[in-house]
């Protein structure tokens, strides 16, 4: 026997056991039909549920991105002040930033064909299931009870494959977004300790930020004290110098003045 | 002979198809045995691909079970294993 037949007949057997049987045939119909219903019902959740996975995913590429273009535009500013040590540092947290979001897009991606797959599962799942349902109204109405037992075997078979195999898949299916969900509940927490953000963040401010900041504040210190040189302050300071002299010269003169005035009077 | 792949649904396959798609199955079972996760990889999409292109899809509405139930393409060696223990895959 070769290795598919085999899988295929321990598959079989395995599904075909996984499905309730009753002792009137015809109940075992009803019962497996509710278990239709329930799988369908999973594998709608495993579809909201591999979305839901797949946004959070998007969202932490979008965060992770603006991040790396707020780094790219630090490194531009600290370039533009000549500080090449600044820029080395905001480029060296950017790349590091562009290998998570590689590696999140290919989780982005590896989500979405997930998410692809079990809605097509659903619909296979579906569109078997109404069949069935037909199929049992029919089995129920109109056979005897041994024609009944043949054609529920039939149906049986059919749907117990096909819920085997949507099982699996939704089984996958959770089991990596259980695995994608760890990871991105990692980033989630980096993201939220400052690790990532710290580098970035406007509100908190890193030291690439605080040392352009400070860099800046430095220059409008310059730039407002050059202002004040240049305007009201400056002529005051020089006249303070200035008059210091004139003063001494005034009283210097003045005094010689006052007394050759006073001499001849 | 209505044949399965795992997670895509069933195909309708003419007999003479399956002459053509042995010995692409005889590579999948030697990678298998040999426990060449690659080879196993490449030798399975191959063997898929065959199925896909020489099949048609199965009737959507139709109950009837499979001849024959391939792996899904994305299956690793060690499931496929797995597929083949008492334990197993399949749920329930």
């Amino acid at each position: 026997m070769s290795m598919w037949q085999r899988i295929s007949l321990i598959f079989r057997s395995k599904a075909n056991k996984a499905l309730d049987r009753a002792e009137d045939p015809r109940e075992t119909l009803d019962y497996s039909y509710q278990r239709q219903l329930d799988l369908l019902a999973q594998v709608r959740r495993g579809v909201a549920d591999v979305a839901t996975s797949r946004k959070r995913v998007e969202l932490q590429v979008n965060q992770l991105q603006a991040q790396s273009d707020k780094l790219q535009g630090q490194a531009e500013q600290a370039i533009k002040a000549n500080r090449e040590d600044l820029a080395r540092e905001a480029l060296t947290r950017k790349s590091g930033l562009t290998s998570q979001i590689t590696d999140l897009k290919t989780q982005q991606t590896q989500l979405q064909g997930e998410e692809e797959k079990l809605t097509l599962a659903q619909q296979r799942l579906s569109a078997k299931v109404e069949s069935f349902r037909t199929r049992k109204e029919t089995i129920k109405a109109t056979y005897t009870a041994a024609e009944a037992q043949t054609k529920i075997n039939e149906a049986m078979s059919g749907i117990g494959e096909e819920m085997g195999d949507v099982g699996l898949a939704i089984q996958r299916a959770e089991d990596k977004t259980a695995q994608m969900q760890a990871r991105a509940g990692a980033i989630d927490e980096l993201i939220a300790s400052g690790a990532l953000e710290d580098a970035s963040s406007l509100n908190h401010g890193d030291d690439i930020a605080r040392e352009l900041e400070a860099m800046s504040s430095d220059s409008e210190v310059e730039a407002e004290l050059a202002r004040l040189k240049g305007g009201s302050t400056p002529p005051a300071i020089e006249g303070a110098d200035d008059g210091g002299d004139i003063l001494k010269d005034e009283e210097t003169v003045q005094t010689p003045s006052s007394a050759e005035s006073k001499d001849p009077q | 002979m209505i044949v399965r792949i795992l997670g895509e649904g069933q195909y309708d396959l003419a007999d003479d198809a399956f002459s053509a798609l042995n010995d692409l199955d005889a590579l999948v079972e030697a990678a298998i045995e040999a426990g060449d996760e690659i080879g196993f990889r490449d030798a399975l999409a191959a063997l898929l691909d065959g199925v896909r292109t020489a099949g048609v899809p199965h009737h959507a509405e139709s109950l009837d079970p499979s001849d024959l139930i391939l792996p899904m393409a994305d299956a690793t060696l060690a499931e496929v294993r797995d597929m083949l223990s008492d334990d197993g895959l399949i749920p329930g």
